[in-house]
């Protein structure tokens, strides 16, 4: 990947990483009331990531977030896989959801529910693997 | 999940988990997990021994798919509680075996525990399940764990091959089998083993009895090394010691006699069964028993004693059918087949275990297992001897070991027939006792043999100055407790006799319980002067002096003609399938990805334009769609233009932002027509999509100006045609045609009411659909393993031959002119030629003969010439 040197650009994505990572977090919440969901907020991370990626180099990527992909892809997956089989421990069949409502500190009434946990799994693994993906082939030489 | 079922899956567990175990506590050798689990999971079953005493057998079930009647059913009874005992209690042995065996300190041991376990584990789902689909899954497994354990070396071209051919052969077999469980299933409409036996005799006149019958039986015999599929096993031994101890001899090779004891029910008391089964364990055990003394290695005389005595016991489970046919005193009398098989099952288990593991011992002790080197090394190993003696006393059916018992009793069986008068016995029956009575002397010949000429006798030249001592205390525990228990099952067969032999034979065979009186055991050492005890005198008599004279007679073995065998019968077939398949399969995948395009959307028409036209629900209703609005035709005519600009697009960055405008025009386009989730990601995959295509491309060459004018090319036109033509047609229709119900509605009603979501789309993502979401981020994580592998790990251009264009300029320049070549000049299957790829290497590495051969005569027949003969023509065929 070039080396990134337009000082617009770093200074612009400097601010609208967050806001686009917000919103990836906005839609991740929201994902099972209205649009949004683990899938598109983890292409929309990987997209301020990608931006980041762009705007710098791809080393600044490495240090700003200083994980291995791959490993977050297969905490992804085991979040997901765990979710599934938890339902086993209660008689229920694989990947069976519960939900519930409850009265939290400042949320007010939330409806919780353990697809929101799957879902993570869905995040976590699409953000692991688009960032691979990019960062391997941005990478190669 | 009861407790059986966690008994059952805990190695599987534990297989997961060891990698996590062994970097927990690194210097603690792997070896002792595996050792722990058995004992537990033995101890555990040894609970159960009780009730499968007084004859109830336990069953468990767990629903699995239960919408096409699979289900992890456990069912335990005499003949799976033997089984089970013998694998956990065997692989207790040859863990800690293995702990002193396999050097930790040279390398990670994870991947060999890993695979112990997991084979432990389907061994145990094999011999538990009342299911035949999932006994099938788990008799796969054990193939290929199996598979991985012989290939363990992996880096020895004789692992490679032996594991290979063990594959092959057993996976064929596997296949056989499951057809033969389908059949059944066709035939009874069930897969459950307890309902098959209650199905009875409208299964036996149906006409798929027999198919059925004889494709359980192809699984049976390639699992069990029967002849002629007995030519893996030799090469199995390529595996360490442990393996060939515990899978080889103790376990994998007795599923297939498991099966079979487990299918007489069904099929016992047809002629069918009664001859395949009693005379292909016969024809096995002869063979198996001449062949062995021909052998130098002591693991291959061990490996041909094994198919010897696998025949052995398969003939007697082929005997104990005969029960099938009659009743009262008589089928007591055949049922006692039976009950010799199950005992000799056990004794086998036990002396072969002590004999692989004290030539384990001999070998690492020495560095030798030729026996034509060793000589004269029982004074310096004395616990390793006498081990060893047992162990082939017991072998050779000599009093007082356990051996002997199940000897006598397989003697006295081969005679019964004589008088049994079906099946055209009366005339055939005295081949029994006759090929038996041979087979027996053979087998006293080689287990004299064995530890004659290995321990005994004068020192030979290589090993004459070398200090050689004991092995390590932890590597002689497991084989001395094994030739204690062979001893002990002589002099004691009443320990076992009603507690595990005969719940076993009953299972095998239910219908001498019928009148609820159980089966009589008759196990001792002595039985007064029977005609077996006759034949076992003359077995010893005749044997002694052919042992003796050894040295004189088995030159006879230099006349076998040894270019007409099965090995060279399955090294041809092997390359004749390589060859094929290489040139098929370079038909089509000649390296360019326009073919493959072409493919694909030619397959695409073919399918959905049948579809199309096929069905009578299709129905244009041109004219009833809503009307366009003016901006819409702006991003219509939009979309449009980009799309037709692609392919005139002189740079790679001009056509990917092109397509890029025309997935963002799709975005708009879905704003307006109230989409905003489908517009939302549509957005963000555009982006990442393009991004990544330009990177992507960044690396590769400009494109270039073609000099020529582009040729007209028919065939791609045409199939570019049709597929727009389609497409527009599907699209057409699809608002028209409804021939089902739409499922939506049903998404519309409960997604909120049952997964309490409003967002449909997400809930059927995560919820109703919840499993093919976890697949899909499944792929999604192996196709980014994937990529990454084929980026960072691949080789450099100078790797690969052929890849290797031109030695002048630099490596990338080289591989970016084999790209334009590949893609500009030669667009066709006939002019581009693939870069030789891997997988090719991997099947022509078969004819590799790159080490030296072991001088195991009987089962290696590569001759260097000739291999490098089909090496060459393996060559000239992919170049």
């Amino acid at each position: 990947m070039p080396k990134g040197s337009d000082i617009f650009l770093q200074n612009i994505s400097k601010v609208v990483v967050f806001i686009i990572l917000a919103f990836a977090l906005y839609l991740f919440f929201t994902g099972h009331g209205s649009p949004g969901g683990g899938f598109i907020a983890g292409l929309m991370s990987a997209g301020a990531l990608l931006l980041l990626a762009l705007a710098f180099d791809i080393d600044t990527v490495r240090k700003v977030i200083p994980f291995d992909f791959k490993l977050i892809t297969a905490i992804g997956l085991l979040i997901a896989l765990c979710t599934g089989t938890g339902a086993l421990f209660f008689g229920e069949p694989f990947l069976k959801h519960a939900f519930g409502y409850f009265q939290l500190p400042l949320l007010g009434k939330t409806e919780l529910h353990t697809a929101l946990i799957f879902d993570l799994g869905v995040y976590l693994a699409v953000v692991g693997v688009t960032m691979t993906i990019l960062l391997t082939i941005g990478e190669d030489n | 999940m009861s407790l059986l079922h966690l008994l059952t899956l805990s190695p599987f567990l534990l297989a997961a988990l060891l990698p996590l175990l062994g970097k927990a506590v690194p210097r603690l050798h792997k070896g002792w997990f595996a050792a722990a689990l058995s004992a537990l999971v033995f101890a555990t079953l040894l609970r159960y021994l009780g009730d499968i005493r007084d004859g109830s057998p336990i069953i468990k079930s767990f629903d699995w798919i239960p919408s096409l009647g699979i289900s992890f059913t456990v069912y335990l009874d005499g003949l799976s509680l033997l089984f089970a005992l013998m694998i956990t209690g065997m692989g207790v042995l040859v863990a800690l075996y293995s702990i002193a065996y396999m050097n930790a300190a040279k390398e990670s041991l994870t991947r060999f525990y890993v695979f112990l376990l997991v084979f432990m584990g389907a061994m145990l789902g094999l011999v538990v399940s009342d299911n035949l689909l999932t006994l099938y899954g788990f008799w796969e497994l054990t193939s290929i764990t199996s598979f991985l354990l012989i290939g363990y070396k992996n880096e020895k071209h004789r692992s490679r091959y032996g594991a290979l051919k063990s594959l092959l052969i057993t996976v064929a077999g596997g296949l056989g089998l499951l057809s033969g469980f389908i059949l059944l299933y066709v035939m009874s409409g069930t897969y459950r083993i307890r309902e098959l036996f209650e199905a009875g005799a409208p299964l036996m006149s149906h006409p798929l009895f027999l198919p059925a019958m004889i494709l359980i039986l192809f699984g049976a015999f390639t699992k069990s090394a029967q002849y002629p599929f007995h030519i893996w096993l030799p090469d199995a031994m390529e595996a360490p010691t442990p393996v060939s101890a515990y899978l080889h001899s103790a376990t994998m090779v007795k599923a297939g006699l498991y099966l079979v004891a487990r299918m007489s029910p069904i099929f016992s008391g047809t002629s069918e069964w009664f001859w395949i089964v009693s005379l292909g364990g016969l024809i096995t055990l002869l063979y198996g028993s001449v062949a062995a003394i021909k052998q130098t290695d002591l693991k291959g005389i061990l490996a041909y004693s094994t198919i010897s005595q696998l025949g052995l016991i398969m003939s007697l489970l082929g005997l104990s059918s005969l029960s099938g046919i009659f009743d009262g005193e008589e089928q007591i009398l055949y049922a006692a087949a039976g009950t010799a098989a199950i005992f000799h099952l056990l004794n086998h288990a036990v002396f072969k275990g002590a004999l692989f593991m004290a030539a384990g011992i001999v070998d690492h002790e020495t560095g030798t297992r030729d026996i034509r080197k060793l000589g004269g090394i029982a004074q310096v190993m004395p616990i390793t001897f006498t081990l060893s003696l047992f162990g082939a006393f017991s072998m050779a059916g000599l009093p007082p070991f356990g051996g002997f018992i199940s000897k006598e009793m397989f003697l006295e069986s081969v005679i019964e027939p004589l008088h049994a008068g079906v099946f055209g016995l009366s005339t055939w029956a005295a081949l029994f006792p006759i090929v038996a009575w041979i087979a027996s002397v053979f087998t006293f010949v080689y287990s004299v043999l064995f530890v004659y000429r290995t321990f005994l006798g004068p020192r030979k030249k290589p090993l004459k100055n070398k200090q050689i001592h004991e092995a390590p205390l932890l590597m002689v525990i497991p084989p001395v407790l094994l030739a204690i228990m062979a001893l002990v099952l002589g002099f004691f067969p009443g320990l076992v006799a009603y507690s595990l032999i005969r719940p076993a034979t009953e299972a095998m065979i239910p219908a001498v319980t019928a009148s609820g009186e159980r089966l009589p055991m008759d196990l001792k050492l002595w039985h007064g002067l029977t005609p077996a005890l006759w034949m076992t005198i003359g077995v010893i008599v005749v044997g002694i002096l052919l042992a003796l004279t050894a040295k004189r007679w088995t030159k006879v073995y230099n006349f076998i003609p040894r270019r007409v065998s099965i090995n060279r019968a399955y090294d041809i077939s092997l390359r004749f399938f390589e060859h094929i398949t290489v040139r098929v399969t370079s038909l089509y995948m000649n390296g360019s990805s326009r073919s493959y395009v072409k493919y694909i959307l030619g397959f695409m028409l073919l399918v959905l334009g049948l579809i199309l036209f096929n069905s009578n629900d299709v129905t244009f209703r041109v004219g009833a769609y809503a009307t366009i609005a003016p901006y819409e035709w702006v991003i219509l005519i939009g979309l449009a233009a980009g799309a037709l600009a692609v392919p005139f697009a002189k740079s790679r960055p001009v056509a990917i932002i092109l397509t890029g405008t025309v997935g963002y025009l799709m975005v708009l386009m879905f704003v307006f027509l109230r989409a905003p989730d489908l517009a939302l990601t549509q957005m963000v995959v555009e982006s990442i999509s393009v991004t990544l295509y330009l990177l992507c491309f960044y690396h590769l060459p400009k494109l270039r100006t073609e000099r020529q004018a582009v040729r007209f090319r028919l065939p791609n036109f045409l199939v570019a045609l049709a597929v727009g033509v389609l497409m527009t047609l599907v699209a057409l229709t699809v608002l028209g045609t409804n021939p089902f119900e739409p499922v939506s509605d049903y998404y519309v009603r409960e997604s909120y009411e049952s997964a309490g979501g409003k967002n449909i789309v997400n809930v059927i993502l995560v919820d109703f659909r919840g499993f093919d979401t976890m697949l899909e981020i499944m792929v999604l994580g192996v196709a980014a393993i994937g990529i990454f592998n084929m980026i960072k790990l691949r080789r450099k251009a100078t790797d690969v031959g052929s890849r290797h264009v031109s030695h002048e300029g630099d490596e990338s320049e080289d591989i970016a002119a084999h790209f334009r070549k590949a893609q500009y000049e030669h667009d066709g299957p006939t002019t581009v030629k693939a870069p030789k790829e891997p997988w090719i290497h991997c099947v022509s590495d078969l004819n590799h003969d790159d080490e030296e051969n072991p001088e195991d005569e009987l089962s290696d027949e590569f001759e260097d010439s000739e291999s490098n003969d089909s090496r060459k023509k393996g060559g000239d065929s992919d170049a």
